[in-house]
């Protein structure tokens, strides 16, 4: 059976979510074999990556891979498409994944396709575009299909193997090295689920009315093991951190329950969550556009409804 | 200070995006067209950029006819010549065609900086800024919420999942540039009619040397088997609130089984 390279996306020694995604995925095209950049495979990491069925693990941690953005990795990518002759490469659609992936395309003479949701035995892609108004089905037609996934749209399924573990050292470039890294800066986000891997979503929007509003809907959030999301018109008037900008703009979340909050609904924010799978609704203007999205929506005030609502979850925990 | 800001006319964000039937590409004909919104923000950067440093601006687009008047809109906010690159038979070409064609009508023309924003609102790959690093084999820093350059030094902050990486190289650089980097200036009326009179050069693929059989829809690397409208969500249940209705979110939930 052929191999499926699949890049896996870590900070250090925590591994995210979507890399089990695309481990689960990679099965059903080939044998996974898992790329790992940078420090951080110890032992944990590479038995959680067996349990999903990666068959082999390549770590390439040197720092030429860990001092340089993007570059380095599309290199060992491009070798790896070169040595390997995989059946697919898979890859997160994150920003280093997308940059990598697009740059080994290019050096490997591959198509690419991103941010697909789903991806078919046969190597068909589908992709949700337009905010999720279109389902297309898709297929590179030149050299090794490259193909970026978005989180939390595969569920990942165990399947454990023994991986076989091999550290890789390959030349990188001088071209490769032309950007240095000289901090990571983390910033301390909370314990809150991030938004693009997080299973339920509760934002808030201009119904909020101002920065302390939002505590009522951290609280929702915090009852439900949430991420925060906040609409374009809340980040703007500087309510809520750019950060948790859900829409055409800002992140695309894809969980199994949103909750939207004093949110209209325009298409600048549907963009970002029209695919989730569970829409609740609760805003005061009974004609706002994402009562078409709802699956259960309340027309009322957000400051009523939705303590009601945390109080209530409280009290059947 | 010489900078190009490569911009891209797409839908306007409140149109409908729909795929054509015969050619399962992008409908740009229907909707109006605007200026990519997260290219605006690196128009702006490029304006402060020769603000600090003195220098020229110069915008940069691939696209139909009618994508010149976005190039006249961004030349409005202050930039100083435009280069359009227009073909029949660049229509339907993929990232990996478009990237190749930008690059040929970037090289040679010594560029200190390259902008881009950080992605289109249609196509949303946010992969041309790296596709055209890689082809021009210039120092690549991308998605930056802050820029600094002292004469050819340019340092960087990169958002990534966990916060930031502080990036430095020396130019020349592609830059692509997120939003919270700065606040776009609107357009003066002096600048909208100045920009009549800016000089826009006009490429065609041949111009750009460009292989015909290696751009457009029948080159792409990849290709469009079908496509459909999502169906229709059925209409779902909206009560209006008369003392419980965060209760009964609580009750569907529960019968949902999220709680």
């Amino acid at each position: 059976m052929s191999e499926v390279l699949v890049l896996a996306e870590h900070h250090e020694s925590e591994i995210r979510k979507v890399t089990f995604e695309l481990v689960t995925a990679a099965r059903a095209l080939g044998t996974p074999v898992v790329l790992w950049l940078g420090p951080g495979c110890g032992d944990a990491a590479i038995a959680a990556l067996g349990s999903y069925g990666a068959s082999k693990i390549l770590i390439a941690d040197s720092t030429d891979v860990s001092d340089h953005p993007v570059v380095p990795g599309a290199e060992i990518v491009a070798h790896l498409i070169d040595s390997i002759q995989p059946a697919a490469v898979l890859v997160a659609s994150s920003a280093d994944g997308k940059e990598i992936a697009a740059r080994s395309a290019i050096k490997s003479g591959c198509g690419i396709i991103t941010d697909a949701v789903e991806i078919a035995t046969d190597g068909t892609v589908t992709q949700s575009v337009f905010g999720g108004s279109t389902i297309v089905h898709s297929k590179v037609t030149h050299g090794i299909p490259i193909i970026t996934v978005r989180p939390n749209s595969i569920s990942a399924t165990e399947s454990p193997a023994s991986a076989v573990v091999e550290n890789i050292s390959i030349g990188i470039t001088d071209s490769a090295k032309l950007v240095s890294v000289t901090k990571r800066s983390v910033v301390e986000k909370g314990a809150r689920p991030e938004l693009a891997e997080a299973d339920v979503v509760v934002s808030g929007g201009r119904g909020v009315g101002g920065a302390e509003g939002f505590g009522v809907i951290e609280a929702l959030a915090d009852s439900l093991n949430a991420a925060v999301g906040a609409s374009r018109a809340a980040t703007d008037a500087g309510w809520y951190p750019h950060q948790f900008q859900v829409g055409q703009t800002g992140k695309t979340v894809s969980p199994s329950l949103y909750i939207a909050n004093g949110i209209s609904g325009a298409i600048q924010h549907r963009a970002g969550m029209q695919t989730s799978k569970v829409v609740i609704v609760v805003n005061k203007d009974s004609e706002a556009p994402i009562f078409e999205l709802a699956d259960y929506g309340v027309v009322g005030d957000l400051f009523t409804v939705v303590p009601q609502l945390t109080a209530e979850i409280g009290r059947r925990k | 200070m010489k900078i190009a800001v490569c911009v891209k006319q797409v839908p306007d964000t409140w149109a409908e995006k729909k795929l054509m039937a015969e050619t399962s590409t992008l409908d740009r004909v229907s909707p109006d067209g605007v200026l990519n919104e997260l290219d605006e923000y690196a128009v702006e950067q490029a304006l402060q950029l020769v603000e600090a440093h003195g220098g020229e601006v110069v915008i940069v687009t691939m696209g139909p006819e009618r994508a010149a008047e976005t190039l006249r809109k961004a030349i409005s906010m202050g930039a100083d010549a435009g280069i359009h690159i227009v073909d029949d038979n660049l229509a339907g070409s993929d990232a990996i065609a478009t990237s190749a064609v930008l690059a040929k009508a970037l090289e040679g023309r010594d560029f200190d900086v390259i902008l881009f924003g950080s992605e289109s609102t249609d196509a949303r790959m946010s992969v041309i800024p790296a596709m055209v690093a890689e082809r021009l084999g210039l120092a690549q820093v991308t998605f930056a919420q802050k820029l600094d350059i002292v004469g050819t030094t340019l340092t960087a902050e990169r958002v990534t999942d966990y916060g930031f990486d502080t990036l430095t190289t020396t130019l020349p650089a592609v830059i692509s540039v997120v939003e919270k980097i700065n606040e776009p200036r609107y357009p003066s009326f002096k600048g909208i009619m100045a920009a009549k009179k800016k000089p826009v050069e006009i490429l065609t693929s041949a111009d750009l040397g460009l292989d015909p059989a290696l751009v457009g829809a029948a080159a792409a690397w990849s290709a469009v088997a079908d496509f459909a409208a999502r169906p229709p969500k059925p209409a779902g249940v909206v009560i209006t609130d008369e003392g419980s209705g965060g209760t009964s979110i609580a009750d569907y939930l529960t019968n949902s089984k999220f709680i």
